[in-house]
């Protein structure tokens, strides 16, 4: 009895403090939100499984099974594949953080978030800069592994920087797209087919895994316009130390075209729903 | 005029609609709802109850009408109206798979205190409601009373002029259910407007100052809950006899004894008759009584939900069916 009545004591106390903050800035919120994801990944730790597995299976299985065929050697094909590989394997994971946001979105706390005087985007945004740690940690971890099997980039340690600072910049717009989807599909199995049905297409038929001189013309003008043909050109030349500097300035502009047009289409649908 | 009622209103809203296709989930709704008060929006599943809400507290736009809270439209002045409420949904508005304090620092974060200050107000918080046993626990592992306090909790962070709570109780056990309501007592006292839906009468009557009765999207019946009762009546009288062969002269004795219609139940030992009179009820047990029939139940409950439907739109409430059954079985 006595016990309940410090309760209501207490609570009356804690109604009694009407202190109001100066509102969240819009970084401070996004930082709240990355924060949040980071949490979700310390209690469940096996989420970062696709970071950390598929980078080691991907350049295993590929450069021992093509290696020998496609480059004479599995050595002299590591030192022209990682590039591609870790590409393709960055931007592969780019479609879980789709996914991760279908699920997130249907808790009852994004109709807390929704209802917060914060600046909106930030829940996306803060979500999404934690996907680009992500994909480094990726990355890390295929670059170690490259190097382990002999891969010496020429580019160096600044070639290397370089190559992912172009990736990642690459992946956070081109996560945009998944965002949007995310919001539009209602379930996540639909979610995966629509991504795989545009990634496997884009990832595969570029020059990830051989020279487009030696495929048809037909295909070769097409891969060589694929922005992700760019963005291997641009990866592979900063660590070969040969930067392709046309490359480069497609990707960006590719980059920032996805991201002028999904973030916005994001933002209306993320209001909408 | 109009500032007089901006003054005195906490929420106003004006022949509100919001369509989903074929589906009129609300059909011009006029609330008023009194700064400082408790008001209780009851209806069945279904009835618009939460898609009012939602398009109180700026989550969906209205299809036609308008609604001002403190004075802001909940369209052009959003940002003024999320920075003044606070919602507790009808599912947990919390991140079960954080903590509870990581909860309550998000939240306060998000609203902008500093790290430390989120903290300390998360646990003051905690403590206040009795979770400080289970600050470090994912939500996930709570029990539905321990959500429903820690959502509470997290609502009142910065303390919001208007609270709005989605069936703040649906699905608690009556421990929790009067945890909530003390809960809900003391932020009223405390100077908070509370807006609460409820499927049950009996909530809305222990707290509510006024009661809108909403079916199909519309307002049928909107006062006190002394008001709303007195239009149903006393309640429902249950009697159980011993034996099945009493039944149809117990029921005779008890049609002539309250002057209203008696239901024979498809159980052969009940009966049941609406009551408007409690004075009647004495009558019927005396003549019950003197007539030598045996009962084993004669028990006048609570006017519910389903009677205040039956008497406001002469129809029996959507979820009635159900509720239905489980009294007969009961």
């Amino acid at each position: 009895m006595s016990q309940s009545m410090n309760q209501n004591e207490a609570i009356k106390q804690a109604l009694s403090n009407h202190s109001r903050p100066k509102q969240a800035s819009a970084l401070s919120t996004c930082m709240t939100f990355s924060g949040r994801m980071l949490l979700k990944i310390k209690y469940v730790p096996e989420q970062l499984f696709d970071v950390t597995a598929f980078p080691v299976i991907y350049l295993l299985m590929f450069t021992y099974l093509f290696g020998g065929a496609i480059a004479g050697s599995t050595s002299a094909y590591l030192q022209f594949v990682l590039p591609g590989i870790l590409v393709m394997t960055v931007v592969m994971i780019t479609m879980y953080t789709g996914i991760e946001l279908n699920n997130d979105i249907k808790k009852g706390v994004f109709d807390r978030f929704r209802t917060l005087p914060i600046w909106s985007p930030s829940v996306l945004i803060g979500a999404l800069i934690v996907d680009v740690v992500r994909y480094s940690l990726a990355s890390t971890i295929m670059l170690i592994l490259g190097y382990a099997l002999g891969f010496r980039a020429d580019g160096g340690l600044l070639g290397i920087l370089l190559g992912l600072a172009t990736l990642l910049f690459f992946a956070f717009s081109i996560s945009w797209i998944w965002t949007s989807l995310s919001l539009v599909m209602r379930s996540e199995k639909s979610l995966m087919a629509a991504s795989m049905a545009i990634l496997f297409p884009i990832t595969f038929v570029s020059n990830v895994f051989v020279a487009p001189e030696t495929m048809p013309s037909w295909l070769e003008s097409f891969v060589n316009v694929n922005p992700i043909s760019l963005l291997v050109d641009t990866v592979r030349g900063f660590m070969d130390g040969t930067p392709d500097y046309t490359a480069l300035i497609w990707v960006v502009v590719v980059s920032v075209l996805l991201i002028a047009i999904f973030s916005p289409l994001t933002m209306y649908l993320y209001k909408k729903k | 005029m109009k500032e007089k009622n901006e003054d005195t209103w906490a929420i106003e809203t004006t022949d509100l609609v919001k369509h989903f296709g074929d589906n009129r989930a609300v059909d011009g709704v006029n609330l008023k709802v009194k700064k400082g008060s408790i008001y209780g929006v009851l209806g069945p599943n279904g009835a618009g109850k939460t898609t009012a809400i939602r398009m109180l507290t700026t989550l969906l736009k209205p299809d036609a009408g308008t609604a001002n809270v403190l004075g802001f439209d909940v369209i052009k002045d959003a940002n003024q109206v999320k920075q003044r409420i606070s919602l507790t949904g009808q599912f947990a508005s919390l991140d079960e798979d954080l903590s509870g304090l990581e909860n309550m620092v998000m939240i306060g974060r998000l609203l902008g205190f500093s790290r430390k200050e989120a903290k300390q107000r998360g646990m003051e918080l905690l403590m206040a409601f009795g979770l400080q046993d289970a600050a470090k626990r994912q939500v996930k592992n709570y029990s539905g009373g321990m959500r429903r306090r820690l959502d509470i909790a997290a609502s009142i962070i910065v303390s919001p002029e208007i609270l709005f709570l989605d069936e703040p109780t649906t699905g608690l056990d009556p421990r929790s259910r009067n945890q909530v309501w003390d809960i809900i007592r003391l932020l009223v006292d405390a100077g908070t407007t509370v807006l609460l839906t409820t499927q049950y009468l009996d909530e809305a009557d222990q707290l509510a100052d006024r009661i809108a009765v909403i079916d199909h999207g519309e307002v049928i019946a909107e006062g006190t809950s002394s008001e709303l009762k007195a239009s149903v009546g006393s309640g429902k009288l249950h009697v159980r006899v011993l034996n099945p062969d009493m039944r149809d002269r117990a029921a005779e004795i008890l049609k002539e004894s309250i002057e209203a219609d008696v239901h024979l139940a498809s159980d052969p030992l009940v009966i049941t008759a609406q009551v408007s009179d409690h004075s009647r009820v004495a009558r019927a047990l005396t003549a019950l009584e003197s007539a030598e029939i045996t009962m084993t139940d004669f028990s006048l409950g609570q006017p519910s939900l389903d009677e205040v439907f039956l008497t406001l739109t002469g129809k029996p409430a959507e979820a009635e069916n159900e509720v239905e059954e489980v009294e007969e079985t009961a």
